[in-house]
């Protein structure tokens, strides 16, 4: 099995046990290039578990998957090159600066020092966050937090990014920016993989995946996840099919 | 009054993380403290369950007072505070057990009141509480925080991240406990929340935006707010909207954007610039605007009046 | 009543399903005695030793050989000149060097006094200071020998340290100094990193906003510790019976009220620091370089207090370790009763009371 081009993420019979405990039970679905998928269950779902062997921290226990043309079995490495990352929980160093905290992830990434001073300049000054390049993470507001870890996650240009809960406890008119941020990214190439808790969000995505103990028990466009539920919004589909 | 916030401000240092917070709760009320990560809503909750002492004005449960009378205060709240705060190396039934006993009471005593909570996690009774889901875990603190049958309930985000259908139960739980004429005071980031309760207050950056009830806050402001929908998906319309000249804001909401006009008169004006795109799809109406709509339009005026002033000096 | 049980029943239930817990509770203690009484021991081996004898009559040979026969001393060589003698140290053949005074045993026999000069190399202080104590105990176990009403002319030290421990056995000195460390270090550590960790989880929080008085907090973590280093304490001085058979020559029973206000004291100590640490690693690392490293230093555990300089020997006094040494040295090797030991004990008490005092008012009924 190759990646194509066209599915940048290419999942068949993906299953993940620990022990007795299935924790996904043969996940078959892709990504396409460019688009934001929406990767939504309920807590314990299995949406980690899952998000975690995409992202080559985890082997799954049997199953086909290629993450940005590479195998997830032999070449996370490589995967790792080509993919972003970012969580509510964990983003940035809290008692580094802004800059210093750019600076690291773009080194890490191996970007020249030339290029990581043009784009680290080009990143503050489109954020607006010029003025605070010296100030402590732990210093400035949570939105500007998030916005900021997301635009370090995408710094190196990676095919992939996987956003785990990227707008928990923002405020409403930040979480909008922040989308605004995640539709701006996709128009530079990169294919976004994001969950939410927030039903409201879901409806941003492209195409998106409920998980139910497990299996992926729906997977469609918004709109069409709507309609085959005959629901008003998102998070109408999401009670009917996560409440058991 | 069950709850009285008298003018509180309290600081950290530099940080000032309430500013002059003002507000009441009745008897028996469910009342929703609604805002994002660092507003003010946890320092806030830890006032009213005497854990922090406010630098200037008055926070009194009940009667009691949360600085002199702390000890009257702790005997009738119940309190959850915004990290899951049990003991992970105990049981489910362990721990409640524990909380019963440190308020002299026993699992028995105060059952009726948890009964439709703890039965849902009783089949996991057995389990570390370490090992529960989300949803579990939240329920167990719920129940521990019951289980004295306190007479002011305080609940710090008991819903962040956790998922919609687990946070819609807790809701459905919440209004039972309402019944039992148990006062609630609940702190949530989640502006679908807000219309669940019987009052709320909207709180930013350590102020309070408004205090109402949510039928009510909807229906205060011009009604100025529009919604976009079509077919095609909105975002792409964003950018254009925006550049229109009657519009002040626009934001996507779900699957619409939500647009609010300057003044009334440009609605025809947009309408005309609308049909010229040429979309069949476009469905354009005048909106009553949600909690969340409020909340947005109210960030926006501070933001406004901020950037005025900055522009004044 | 029920409450505070109830407190003391969820501690238990977080120390037995822990390992981490139970192995340094029960572990840390077992390793450490036998890693100290085998490996570390202040036993001394083949010492070099050389001899100039001035008077060469019967006694100073006698004493000679027996020096020699005593298995911890070799023969370095037998100088008669003053300037030999730093010569063998420069040269490293010797470490101690032994003269016997001219008319020796005249003087033994007429002033029932003679001298025996010990020179040491010093540049390695400590094992110079053991081996100079091993030949003081050497030669005093032969004149007192010789003669029993002797008065020995040697230093107070020398008696304390050899009257008690004939054999000369290093496990006799670090079972005492052993039982302070572990019992300083389990009890002070684990409670305050158990205080600590109900801050880090928010757990704390929770029980602040109960009803429950801070005194019934700190006893009910407290509780379950003070039978856990009872049972430590214990442990140590069976070890030290079976297997190196260190006995308690006085009373058991004081031994054991002596180790209970020992063990409140470090439990006190480890509220006290928890009151400040924020974290169970902050709690971690205070309780071992706060407390096990100056308990180590300067109790008189391993280095002599003699041998310290005087601002360390004032530091020396405020370590509760060092009290608490003296006081199991006296009842568990010289058998001595409460007479002897009612200063160290007094020091103590006041010590303790002095710590629960700061704890109880440094732990807050709120959050900071």
């Amino acid at each position: 099995m190759t990646g194509t081009l066209e599915h940048i993420i290419e999942v068949r019979d993906m299953v993940k046990k620990f022990g007795s405990f299935v924790a996904n039970d043969r996940l078959t679905f892709h990504v396409e290039k460019g688009e934001i998928f929406g990767f939504l269950g309920a807590n314990g779902a299995g949406k980690t578990t899952a998000m975690r062997i995409l992202c080559g921290l985890s082997y799954p226990s049997s199953g086909e998957i290629m993450v940005a043309g590479h195998n997830v079995y032999h070449e996370r490495e490589k995967i790792k090159r080509k993919i972003g990352y970012m969580s509510q929980k964990f983003s940035l160093y809290d008692d580094l600066t802004v800059s210093e905290n750019i600076r690291l992830y773009a080194g890490i990434y191996g970007l020249g020092r030339k290029e990581i001073n043009t784009r680290e300049a080009q990143l503050l000054e489109r954020l607006g966050l010029t003025h605070i390049k010296n100030r402590l993470i732990r210093e400035i507001p949570l939105g500007w937090k998030q916005k900021l870890a997301f635009s370090v996650a995408i710094f190196h240009k990676p095919a992939i990014v996987f956003l785990d809960e990227p707008t928990g406890g923002v405020d409403p008119i930040t979480r909008r920016q922040f989308w605004e941020m995640i539709h701006d990214a996709t128009l530079e190439g990169i294919t976004v993989f994001v969950t939410t808790h927030y039903m409201d969000e879901a409806e941003y995505c492209d195409r998106v995946s409920i998980m139910v103990e497990g299996r992926i028990e729906a997977l469609d466009t918004p709109a069409g996840l709507k309609q085959s539920y005959e629901s008003r919004n998102m998070n109408e589909v999401f009670l009917k099919l996560a409440r058991t | 009054m069950s709850l009285i916030l008298d003018h509180i401000d309290k600081s950290f240092e530099s940080v000032q993380a309430l500013k002059q917070v003002n507000f009441e709760v009745k008897e028996g009320e469910l009342f929703g403290l609604i805002g994002p990560d660092g507003a003010g809503k946890s320092t806030l909750f830890r006032i009213m369950a005497s854990l922090l002492i406010p630098d200037s004005g008055r926070c009194s449960m009940l009667g009691y007072d949360v600085d002199k009378e702390y000890r009257q205060v702790r005997q009738i709240i119940g309190y959850m505070p915004g990290r899951f705060s049990l003991y992970m190396d105990l049981s489910v039934e362990e721990n409640l057990a524990f909380y019963a006993r440190v308020f002299g009471t026993t699992i028995q005593e105060n059952y009726d009141l948890i009964k439709d909570i703890y039965e849902q996690i009783a089949p996991f009774k057995k389990r570390l509480a370490g090992r529960l889901s989300g949803g579990m875990k939240q329920k167990l603190a719920l129940s521990c925080a019951l289980i004295h049958r306190p007479r002011i309930l305080i609940l710090d985000e008991p819903t962040t991240g956790v998922d919609a259908v687990s946070r819609r139960e807790f809701w459905d739980m919440l209004k039972k406990i309402q019944r039992e004429g148990i006062t609630t005071v609940v702190s949530t980031p989640y502006m679908d929340e807000a219309e669940l309760c019987d009052r709320v207050a909207l709180i930013q950056k350590g102020s309070l935006l408004a205090v109402a009830d949510p039928s009510a806050l909807a229906e205060g402001g011009e009604k100025l707010l529009y919604s976009l929908r079509s077919g095609k998906g909105v975002y792409a319309y964003l950018d254009q909207i925006r550049q229109l000249e009657g519009c002040r804001y626009a934001w996507l909401f779900g699957d619409e954007l939500h647009v609010t006009l300057r003044s009334a008169a440009d609605d025809a004006g947009v309408k005309k610039v609308l049909d010229s795109w040429q979309d069949d799809s476009l469905k354009w109406e005048s909106i009553v605007p949600s909690i969340e709509d409020r909340f947005m339009g109210l960030l926006q005026e501070e933001s406004d009046a901020d950037s005025e002033m900055e522009e004044g000096e | 009543m029920s409450r505070f049980f109830g407190f003391v029943k969820k501690e238990f239930q977080h120390i037995f399903r822990d390992v981490r817990t139970l192995v340094i509770l029960f572990g840390l203690p077992i390793v450490m005695i036998i890693l100290f009484g085998y490996v570390v021991t202040t036993e001394i081996r083949d010492v070099e030793v050389g001899i100039w004898d001035r008077s060469m009559d019967q006694a100073s040979i006698q004493a000679t050989q027996k020096i020699f026969s005593s298995g911890y001393f070799v023969p370095a060589g037998y100088l008669d000149r003053e300037e030999q003698i730093g010569e063998l140290f420069r040269s490293g053949r010797a470490k101690v060097v032994v003269v016997f005074e001219t008319d020796f045993e005249k003087n033994l026999k007429r002033e029932n006094r003679a001298s025996i000069r010990l020179i040491t190399d010093a540049s390695d202080a400590n094992s110079a200071q053991l081996a100079q104590n091993y030949l003081q105990g050497v030669l005093m176990n032969y004149f007192q020998s010789l003669n029993p009403d002797i008065n020995a002319p040697w230093s107070v030290q020398v008696k304390s340290r050899m009257f008690y421990n004939e054999e000369l056995k290093g496990v006799y000195m670090f079972v005492p100094g052993l039982m302070a460390l572990i019992l300083m270090l389990i009890s002070a550590l684990m409670t305050s990193v158990t205080i600590t960790r109900e801050k880090e989880f928010g757990t704390m929080e929770l029980l602040l906003a109960s009803p429950l008085k801070p005194r019934e907090i700190i006893l009910g973590k407290v509780t379950p510790y003070v039978f856990l280093s009872f049972v430590n304490a214990l442990t140590i001085i069976l070890l030290g019976f079976l297997v190196f058979k260190v006995p308690v020559v006085g009373s058991l029973w004081l031994l054991m009220l002596e180790c209970m206000l020992y063990i409140t004291l470090a439990l006190s100590l480890g509220v006290l620091i928890s009151t400040s640490a924020k974290t169970q690693q902050v709690a971690m690392f205070m309780s071992m370089l706060g407390l096990m490293l100056p308990t180590i230093l300067l109790s008189g555990f391993i280095f002599p207090i003699d041998n310290m300089p005087l601002i360390l020997q004032w530091f020396s006094s405020i370590m509760p370790a060092r009290w608490f040494i003296v006081i199991v040295k006296n009842i568990m090797l010289k058998g001595t009763g409460f007479v002897y030991i009612w200063k160290e004990t007094l020091i103590l008490l006041g010590m303790t009371l002095f710590f629960i005092l700061a704890a109880v008012k440094r732990f807050n009924v709120r959050l900071k």
